[in-house]
């Protein structure tokens, strides 16, 4: 019988975002700032790639977030505190490069505040001034505002309707801070593609260094199917091994948008039949 | 009918065909087969007791010699090793050892109870072994050193143990249920699997030996697949053949939904590349429900390094070879689809650095495949994880890991290394002879006798 991997804790942040966080020490002492893990839930799962929220070497803990998309994350969304999965592998890609830049500023889009977390932390401790910039579509959808205040000099909230913080989208405060003059030794955005895709555009203007953590699909995340290819500086890169940081001016965001449209129509097939047989079970 | 479901292919024989088949080994004193085995299976010896009715003992015999006797009677090319040293051959047909052999593990594992038990263990030793991957080379050295009284741990990266085995051989070629018979085998001697263990990244070589590890084998095989590094290569519906195999095989995107990891299958697939995996890729293709199949290939049908058996299989199920062809760029419908791949002729030069004639574009003899997918079939080099992060180890510019032939003994002191790592992609059965060499080496080592 293979080893399963117990969910320590099972908590639902805000709708739809679960956080779970595992006994996993193999991965826990070596895991980094911008690193993921590979999850399975069972022998019929797909491998899914999440990037590592925390993690604890001492603990032997390792802690993902994530949202409710498609069948798996739905399915991943019932299991509690005290369920196990199947296999979970890493940690996988290349750390964050972390250093003292000066002022850096994160810049987290939806939930994507889990991956940002360790990032700021990192760079915090690396001795930057950090501006973190927390965006979601309303009040309801934001979670770890604390937490990342806490690693964080000055935070700015935003919400698409206005309901907290500042209303508007993340690249408003980005541009103005920019435009305040004060020197910016790099600015790291995590979030959608879209809203990553934007960041780099907000930021090209004034040259300042740009880094993105991209999430093309995946199966293996070991560099053994090149299904994450994403072309950076006019080069093919695995994301899985090459990154999955890379820098936001030179990613090809167009092929990026292209390539996770691939398996829209079979995840919507893979939805509609697991409702189908819920339906049938309750 | 076959070639639109994943059931195997090739149907076993029958106790009176085996006995037949068994009854035609001459028991020639040369026995050049076995030389021609790389893990030296006693041949003779164990058709003497199939012809005899002695299963058990068959069994016995065989498996003194191969780990994987399943899996070897299914993919190895036998017809290039101990068939074709078989004495017969000059007269008509050689014995078909291959089958037999298969013959063999299958009574096996439906006769269990009819076994006696195996030899028991030696006394433990007190050392320790990693073995680095669970495909065919990791699988047999690690069987080798545990029939030694070696503690052996095997680190496999992903969630199942079999390496290409499991992600890339179709299950139509090699069942899965085989490959999982006979690493449970392995496990029997006391092997231990840690699954979900990227060396490298989890823990690295060093760590290993620092650990308390006496000695580690690298069988990480030839993971990294090449691409053809041609124009629009990124649309959707383009995948390396690792992508394609590893969905449909270890995933069983066939599957699907029952399943959860889908493929995206078009109507007309082109696979680039013609060998063993480009027939697999291909073959994969036509079950998973593309109406056309193309193997496209720049050299002509005489090179085409794939087994004869398997391009036979290919073409008696339908795919379609396009000879003397190679791509130069893909198309797509402007929002990112393949919709095309431009192709040009190609004829035969000189012979080159491998022996084959070298393949030479015809100037202005482009034309256009009308295809919705493409699978890209080139050849896999070694993943270069575990090179990049253990100090001290040697490698090719071809990203192989330098290892002595015979020994497998890598330049960095008490890690040896055998199969694709060091050859590059190669058969299943050479890797495993490679496994079974290092781990004498190992055993040698690691009981002070050199």
């Amino acid at each position: 019988m293979k080893k399963l991997y117990k969910i320590l804790t099972a908590k639902t942040l805000v709708p739809n975002i679960h956080l779970f966080k595992f006994d996993a020490p193999r991965i826990a002492h070596k895991a980094k700032a911008g690193q993921f893990v590979v999850l399975t839930k069972d022998e019929k799962g797909e491998r899914i790639p999440l990037t590592i929220a925390d993690s604890d070497a001492q603990a032997g803990t390792v802690t993902i977030v994530f949202m409710e998309v498609g069948k798996t994350t739905r399915e991943l969304g019932l299991l509690q505190t005290g369920d196990s999965i199947m296999s979970l592998t890493g940690p996988l890609g290349l750390p964050t490069h972390i250093e003292n830049y000066g002022t850096v500023v994160c810049v987290a889009g939806g939930f994507a505040v889990a991956p940002v977390m360790p990032i700021a932390r990192a760079m915090k401790q690396a001795g930057n001034k950090v501006i973190s910039i927390l965006g979601a579509r309303n009040k309801e959808l934001i979670f770890w505002e604390d937490e990342l205040r806490s690693v964080s000099d000055k935070l700015i909230v935003t919400t698409d309707d206005g309901t907290y913080g500042r209303k508007g989208l993340v690249t408003e405060p980005l541009k103005e801070i920019l435009e305040s003059g004060e020197k910016i030794g790099l600015v790291v955005a995590i979030g959608p593609s879209i809203m990553m895709k934007f960041c780099a555009k907000t930021t090209h203007p004034f040259g300042v260094k740009t880094i993105v953590s991209l999430n093309p699909v995946m199966v293996d995340g070991t560099g053994m199917c090149g299904c994450c290819r994403v072309v950076v500086g006019g080069q093919t890169k695995f994301a899985c091994v090459d990154g999955p940081d890379f820098d936001a001016h030179q990613v090809d965001w167009d092929l990026l948008a292209a390539r996770q449209r691939t398996y829209l129509e079979e995840e919507k097939q893979a939805m509609e039949n697991w409702q189908c047989q819920c339906g049938k079970h309750s | 009918m076959r070639a639109k479901n994943f059931k195997e292919v090739a149907l076993g024989y029958t106790p009176a065909m085996a006995a037949e088949e068994a009854g035609r080994c001459i028991q020639c004193p040369k026995r050049p087969c076995v030389a021609g085995c790389p893990v030296n299976i006693d041949i003779p010896e164990f058709i003497k007791a199939v012809r005899e009715g002695k299963m058990a003992e068959a069994v016995t015999v065989l498996k003194s010699k191969n780990a994987l006797p399943g899996i070897c009677g299914r993919v190895c090319p036998q017809e290039t090793q101990c068939e074709e040293q078989c004495t017969l051959l000059k007269q008509k047909a050689p014995v078909a050892i291959g089958r037999l052999e298969r013959y063999v593990a299958d009574w096996e594992r439906e006769n269990k109870a009819a076994m006696p038990p195996g030899a028991p263990l030696p006394p433990p030793t007190g050392k320790k072994v990693a073995v680095i991957g669970s495909g065919p080379s990791g699988l047999t050295a690690a069987a080798e050193l545990a029939k030694k009284g070696h503690a052996v741990s095997i680190f496999e990266a992903l969630h199942v143990g079999g390496g290409v085995l499991m992600y890339g051989i179709p299950e139509f070629r090699l069942p899965k249920e085989i490959v999982q018979n006979e690493i449970n085998f392995v496990k029997s001697l006391g092997v231990e699997l840690v699954l979900d263990a990227v060396i490298g990244k989890c823990d690295t070589i060093d760590e290993i030996l620092g650990e308390g590890y006496d000695a580690v084998f690298l069988g990480t095989g030839a993971g990294l697949p090449m691409f053809l590094n041609i124009p629009g290569e990124n649309a959707n519906g383009i995948y390396s053949a690792n992508e394609w195999l590893t969905r449909t095989n270890l995933m069983k995107a066939y599957l699907f939904p029952n399943y959860d990891t889908p493929l995206k299958v078009g109507k007309k697939v082109a696979v680039i590349g013609g060998g063993n995996v480009a027939m697999d890729a291909a073959r994969c293709a036509l079950r998973l429900g593309a109406a056309e199949v193309y193997i496209v290939y720049r050299r002509s049908e005489t090179e085409l390094p794939a087994r004869r058996e398997e391009v036979e299989n290919a073409m008696e199920e339908g795919i379609v070879f396009k000879f003397l062809t190679n791509p130069t760029k893909f198309m797509d419908d402007g929002k990112g689809w393949l919709t095309g791949m431009e192709c040009i002729q190609m004829e035969l030069g000189e012979p080159d650095a491998s022996g084959r004639r070298r393949p030479i574009a015809k100037a202005g003899s482009e034309f256009v495949m009308n295809i919705d997918t493409a699978v890209v079939a080139l050849g896999t080099t070694p993943n270069p994880l575990i090179a990049a992060t253990t100090i001290g180890l040697k490698t090719t510019g071809h990203g192989t890991v330098v290892a002595d032939e015979t020994t497998g003994k890598t330049v960095k002191d008490k890690v040896w290394a055998g199969g694709d790592i060091v050859t590059g992609a190669a058969t299943v059965i050479s890797a495993m002879g490679a496994g079974k060499r290092a781990a004498a080496d190992i055993d040698k080592y690691l009981m002070g006798k050199q």
